[in-house]
């Protein structure tokens, strides 16, 4: 099943291209351009793990994709998203958040009913690849 | 406009379908004013705006090429500025920055100055990182490495120095569309580091070697610069500063263009306490921008010259 969250989720994957020319836009608004992966795909995991600190004071995408073609290279096999956060005032949040990179394979999830006091269910989401411990849950 | 770029014919606009008009391409670019500016701005270096000319020149023919499919090796637009100090060479490089990103072979036109210390960690893991960054800040625009000899310590075999050489190096040859970069320092000194690193000598194309300022342009670098901040010198004044720059000159640690701000810096200064113990009555605005000798007279430099005598005098020969 086809992980779909952040911005572009229903397009097609992005090509390095289009991914230059969207971190390109973020750098150009002035927002600073952070790179984190996981292997938790669930949709409630927020705080991914940051790959290096987010890039403030870059004026270029190339250095940025420099950064993610790194990332891949040891993370590969992870969900990894790019993000643009907006430090002005009013605003001080993301503002664009993209997934740019996905494990070949995506399990997906299992929905689990859980049957609680009188006639209440209780449901809950569970990604199959979260079974395995961290780090092996891909490769 | 230097002769290279206008020996280009004037009739070259009405040429046949499938040519290329040089001319026009020069003008579209916006070429011709950031070298307009440059001529204005920057006094003498003759020999280093022709060589600016002659490298937008190649570039302009080497686009025009493109579009007619001719094979264009990408070029190798790495730098190397040696030259003594306060010769202008940040200032150039500010420039170069400019023209290349009009030229459309840098993406941005951001220039990055950096130094020994913004490159090379002190301890063994923290030089890549630290030169990855700056790498990563200059990409799409020039990075300019001040004093880049000081990269290399061939007296310490430890030093980190040849790691973020190493790095440079990789990027200057994999990435060149993404920046050029632009090492400077002093002439000798540069030598003696492109010998110890060949792979650097190799990978820049252009050495542009920056002449020592003669006397008469440091005396207009002056002036510009007092016009800059609405001073000007007394005729006396000025013939008293052409006699500064001369002794000066001879005199060691002279910075061309700096040594001279600096000493418009100390004349002002002067030139302040002088206005401040006047107590003749209120100051018209030609007392607070003009310069007097005597401001420059009170410099150690001719202090400390045997011929010091022309201190004594109102108009020195």
């Amino acid at each position: 099943m086809r992980l779909t969250q952040g911005t572009f989720s229903f397009l097609p994957d992005l090509t390095d291209e289009q991914i230059t020319a969207q971190v390109q836009y973020c750098i150009d608004q002035g927002w600073a351009v952070n790179i984190e992966f996981t292997d938790d795909p669930h949709p409630r995991n927020t705080y991914w793990d940051m790959w290096g600190l987010p890039m403030f004071d870059i004026r270029d995408a190339a250095g940025v994709m420099g950064e993610l073609a790194s990332c891949r290279k040891i993370y590969g096999d992870r969900y990894i998203r790019i993000s643009g956060f907006d430090a002005s005032h009013g605003w001080e949040s993301v503002r664009l958040s993209f997934i740019v990179n996905r494990p070949a394979n995506e399990p997906g999830f299992a929905l689990e009913r859980q049957e609680s006091d009188g006639r209440r269910i209780l449901y809950s989401t569970r990604a199959y690849a979260a079974q395995l411990p961290e780090g092996e849950r891909y490769s | 406009m230097a002769a290279t770029l206008m020996a280009i014919p004037a009739d070259a606009a009405d040429a046949a379908p499938g040519a290329v008009d040089l001319r026009a391409d020069f003008e579209a670019s916006g070429l011709p004013e950031i070298f307009a500016q440059l001529d204005q701005e920057m006094v003498g270096l003759a020999p280093i705006k022709r060589r600016l000319r002659e490298i937008a020149a190649l570039l302009l023919v080497d686009r025009a090429r493109q579009r007619f499919g001719l094979a264009v090796g990408a070029p190798t637009l790495h730098m190397s500025f040696t030259g003594n100090p306060g010769t202008g060479k940040t200032t150039l490089a500010l420039k170069m920055a400019a023209i290349l990103h009009r030229l459309g072979y840098v993406r941005r036109g951001h220039l990055v100055t950096v130094t020994r210390d913004d490159l090379v960690g002190q301890y063994i893991g923290h030089t890549a990182p630290k030169t990855k960054e700056v790498l990563k800040r200059a990409a799409g625009g020039v990075l300019f490495i001040d004093e880049a000899y000081y990269l290399y310590r061939p007296e310490n075999e430890r030093d980190y120095g040849q790691e973020s050489i190493e790095i440079l190096l990789q990027v200057m040859e994999n990435q060149r569309d993404d920046l050029v970069v632009i090492l400077a320092g002093y002439a000798d000194r540069m030598d003696r580091f492109f010998q110890a690193n060949p792979g650097f000598r190799s990978r820049v194309a252009h050495h542009i070697d920056f002449p020592d300022y003669g006397e008469e342009e440091l005396l207009e670098i002056g002036e510009r610069q007092l016009e800059a901040m609405n001073y000007r010198l007394s005729p006396q004044a000025k013939a008293v500063f052409a006699q500064y720059i001369a002794l000066r000159r001879g005199q060691p640690h002279f910075a061309n263009g700096r040594s001279i701000r600096n000493a418009l810096d100390r004349a002002r200064l002067r030139q302040a306490s002088r206005l401040f113990q006047r107590d003749d009555g209120p100051l018209s605005v030609d007392d607070l921008t003009v310069i007097e000798a005597e401001d420059i007279l009170a410099s150690r430099v001719f202090a400390g010259t045997p011929d010091s005598q022309v201190a004594d005098k109102e108009a020195p020969s």
